[in-house]
């Protein structure tokens, strides 16, 4: 079993608090994307994981082993760092058997492992090329077949997918997961690409200012977020300030009925109302809050129409063949879909 | 991200080796030489412990003010040729492609390593009655007579540019090709001519590497030995030379490691210098 | 100015640098005892010669023999010293930085007599030896700047990459730091070994009149005449300095070596 718990684990650099007392239970078997932008800490909780850093506090369970005080070289980790770094003075095959050859197993094990290896990343017989001679996609594939090739008690990935370009990024999010099923290894993957965390997670924590936001599967995150910032991570969303009282949610001077489904965290006070822009409908005036249409952002496969009420934009989507009689300046009710709100704090 | 390591790659006694040798035979050695500049003058030809400042004294000598002022001369004349000459030439060098800088690079690091004696050989041949350009001149019906332009104040400065050349080039090639080229481009686009680019844009961006070089490069020419005694006239004798002949020749070391003293301060305080102008620029 | 106007500037220079050895080569020719250009009765044989006079055979043995053991030591001592320095910031590792600098930016005859009051005072005056450790010291600023240089390219993330994957810190630097910094130990040691062959002051303090090297017995030789066997060397160092820098240059990145960032192999 490797399940990986961390247990309130704290790390300072200088003055700097870059993760403040973050407790985790990963479940074996499990993939788990560390979720949040640049300086949220979760590179840092990666590489304490990994043992690159010492922490400052707290402790660090694989297996239910302590390995808090154990050497990076004998965690038995598999890791990709974000620049891949391969060995440029090594060819192919001997990049994947790193993890072997330093662990003296013989040079025919080796060669037949990483064939192996290769096989799995889709790149059958490319052993004897030299790194250079690579694609962006190949080298990301064997760098994901060093990181295994020890079969790994954990495997770590910092933003492991970065540089590809969008269409191929998307592609290595499905392999990548493909092979982590296959496997069944427990996985940390680093992003701030909330899409591909999306795509690939069992499991996704949200991090920011060196705290866990929230930590839960996929469509829990996007369905019930814990609070704003989470709203507004993941997925697009319109974020409203609103107060709460008498089973009415008040939006920039407009009474919403709070209707079944509605997530709304406390019962009463002020807070932030989310809606997602595909659950905004578009009425007449006096159909619901009264706003004016800015812009108009046609992408065929749905219809952007962004609006505002005073200071406050307000995006909606409406799906094909909806809103052609919409123009810009024009003023519309807003209401929003029952069962949609989501009020957070 | 400040990210400090769990571990440095490399233990920390691994210092001591090379803090044992360095120190052993570096500092130790001047050292001594410092303990000798204030030593007695044996007349044996050694020297016996002691504390004088009498080899200190003798800078003070009208001899010694006619060598200093030869020697820094010569030298800054050769560091002013040889830096005017070399930044446009480094400039140029920059821009090429790949393989035409690498062979350009061998060509000048292997003037730069020339032993100063086969250098001296090669200008005294060159500048000589008999296979030089006297010559040359002559068959060419410029002079009547071949003459030999050596030993000569013009051949030693000739020779010290032959030797500091490389030297500058080498000096100036890091900050002048880290000169981002979009600068000048921008500045073409913007209609600055190419001397206009070259004065208006390059030259002030690496002012502070093209002082540096001078100073390294005098410092570099100031300690020329070879080249004074075989291009130039006894008159000519940088210090160098006198250090050597008081401490070989004239079995005056005392003497000889207060010259070297002297000249290492007024070294270290020009490459000190040097570097402060390197600085200026560096740290934007 | 135009391009072919800079070219001209660059080629003029380089004629003018090669214009005395071009001389020399063309005197070393003469097949008569006298130095003429251009040379009579041209002939190799004083190429010949050299090989045969023993006056001329030690000296080169020795040159050969201290530029070998010189470049080696200048690399066994910058390369522990370039390690050390490479992630430390404090004193100890500016003091040995400003030690392994200073031989090579002070004037040579600073370090010559300095050296040679040592091994005076210490007994080792006019030994090989000498001058070896001498010239090893004086060159260990040369293999420093490059392997400091090969050190500063290593992508910190490849060592972090070998010790997640199972390599201590000497299975690190056996199988990550070492193969990547061999060319440049090699480039340190080809830049020692072309400046200790061609260095004349120090050898000459330390144990010039024991140990004679290459150019101490061409500046001796000077004093007696000029005959063409001093072409004949010059010509061969001059050779053997371009055909070292030119296989670095051919196997290496010499603009890189030289501090050139922008310049890239591929």
């Amino acid at each position: 079993m490797t399940e990986l718990r961390i247990d309130s684990l704290s790390k300072d650099f200088g003055t700097f608090r870059a993760l403040d007392s973050v407790s985790l239970d990963i479940p074996n078997g499990k993939f788990v994307c560390l979720l949040g932008p640049s300086g949220c800490g979760k590179t840092t909780l990666l590489r304490l994981i990994a043992g690159l850093e010492t922490p400052t506090d707290g402790r660090i369970y694989v297996g239910g082993a302590d390995q808090t005080e154990v050497p990076t070289h004998k965690r038995g980790m598999g890791m990709v760092f974000q620049s891949l770094a391969l060995f440029p003075h090594l060819d192919v095959a001997d990049n994947i058997a790193y993890p072997l050859a330093i662990r003296g197993v013989d040079k025919a094990t080796r060669r037949a492992r990483a064939e192996e290896l290769l096989e799995l990343v889709q790149l059958p017989g490319l052993g004897s090329r030299r790194i250079h001679q690579l694609s962006g996609g190949q080298r990301q594939r064997v760098a994901i077949a060093r990181g295994l090739s020890i079969d790994p008690q954990v495997f770590l990935l910092d933003e492991p997918l970065s540089a590809l370009d969008a269409s191929l990024r998307e592609h290595m999010q499905i392999e990548l997961r493909q092979i982590q099923q296959r496997l069944g290894v427990t996985t940390v993957v680093v992003t701030h690409d909330q899409k591909e965390a999306l795509t690939m997670a069992d499991l996704v924590i949200v991090m920011k200012d060196g705290v866990i936001q929230q930590a839960g599967a996929p469509m829990e995150l996007y369905h019930t977020p814990a609070n704003a910032f989470v709203a507004g991570f993941i997925g697009t969303t319109n974020l409203m300030p609103c107060t709460v009282a008498d089973g009415v949610v008040s939006v920039l001077g407009h009474a919403f009925p709070i209707t079944e489904g509605d997530r709304i965290a406390i019962s009463s006070g002020e807070a932030q109302l989310s809606v997602r822009p595909e659950h905004v409908l578009l009425g007449a005036p006096d159909e619901g809050l009264p706003a004016e249409i800015s812009f108009l952002r046609d992408l065929g496969e749905s219809l952007h129409v962004l609006m505002r009420v005073g200071d406050q934009e307000i995006t909606a989507h409406l799906p094909p063949g909806h809103g052609h009689d919409l123009a810009t300046g024009q003023t519309v009710g807003i209401r929003f879909r029952d069962g949609e709100k989501v009020v957070v704090q | 991200m400040s990210a400090t390591s769990v571990q440095t790659a490399t233990p920390r006694w691994l210092g001591l080796w090379p803090a044992a040798m360095l120190t052993l035979f570096f500092l130790v050695p001047f050292g001594i030489m410092l303990a000798v500049s204030v030593a007695h003058r044996d007349v044996s030809g050694f020297y016996e412990w002691s504390f004088e400042w009498d080899s200190y004294a003798r800078f003070l000598s009208a001899f010694f003010g006619k060598v200093m002022a030869v020697s820094i001369s010569v030298s800054l004349t050769a560091a002013a040729i040889c830096v005017a000459l070399a930044f446009p030439f480094t400039v140029f060098l920059s821009n090429m492609g790949h393989r035409a800088q690498t062979r350009i690079l061998v060509v000048l690091l292997s003037a730069l390593a020339l032993s100063e004696v086969i250098i001296g050989f090669s200008l005294s041949t060159l500048l000589s009655q008999t296979a030089g350009i006297g010559n040359l001149f002559h068959w060419l019906g410029l002079i009547d007579e071949p003459r030999a332009y050596t030993p000569s104040l013009f051949a030693l400065i000739t020779g010290l540019c032959y030797i500091g050349f490389p030297f500058a080039v080498l000096v100036l090639y890091p900050p002048v090709s880290r000169l981002d080229p979009e600068i000048v481009e921008a500045a073409r686009v913007m209609g600055a001519s190419g001397p206009r680019a070259f004065f208006g844009v390059i030259v002030p961006n690496l002012r502070g590497a093209i002082v540096g070089a001078f100073i390294l490069v005098f410092v570099f020419t100031l300690g020329s030995y070879l080249l004074p005694q075989l291009l130039g006239r006894s008159e000519h004798w940088t210090l160098s030379v006198h250090i050597t002949d008081q401490a070989v020749y004239q079995s005056n070391l005392p003497f000889g490691a207060a010259m070297s003293v002297f000249l290492m301060l007024v070294a270290l305080a020009l490459v000190g210098l040097a570097s402060l102008a390197g600085r200026e620029r560096g740290a934007a | 100015m135009t391009r072919a106007l800079k070219t001209t500037y660059v080629l003029v220079i380089l004629a003018l640098l090669l214009a005395p050895l071009v001389i020399v080569a063309a005197v070393s020719l003469n097949g008569p005892q006298s130095l003429r250009f251009p040379p009579v009765d041209p002939s190799l044989r004083w190429y010949g010669e050299l090989f045969r006079q023993s006056e001329w055979l030690v000296p080169l043995r020795h040159s050969l023999v201290i530029a070998a053991c010189a470049a080696a030591l200048a690399v066994a001592i910058a390369l522990p010293l370039a390690l050390y320095v490479w992630e430390r910031r404090g004193i100890a590792a500016k003091a040995l930085t400003g030690m392994g600098l200073a031989p090579f930016a002070l004037p040579p005859v600073i370090s010559a007599l300095g050296f040679m009051i040592f091994w005076m005072t210490l007994g080792g005056y006019g030994r090989i030896y000498a001058t070896i450790i001498s010239h090893g010291i004086f060159l260990v600023t040369l293999p420093l700047v490059t392997i400091s240089l090969g050190l500063k390219g290593i992508d910190r993330s490849l060592i972090e990459a070998a010790r997640v994957m199972g390599a201590g810190r000497w299975g690190v630097f056996r199988t990550v730091i070492l193969p990547l910094l061999i060319p440049y130990m090699v480039s340190g040691y080809a830049f020692a070994f072309v400046l200790s062959l061609n260095e004349y002051i120090i050898a000459y303090m330390v144990a010039g009149f024991t140990v004679e090297t290459l150019p101490i017995k061409i500046f001796n030789a000077l004093r007696y005449g000029y005959t063409p066997i001093l072409a004949v060397v010059s010509v061969i160092f001059a050779a053997l300095s371009a055909l070292i820098f030119g296989l670095i240059g051919r196997f290496g990145n010499l603009p890189r070596l030289l501090g050139a960032e922008r310049s890239q192999h591929d």
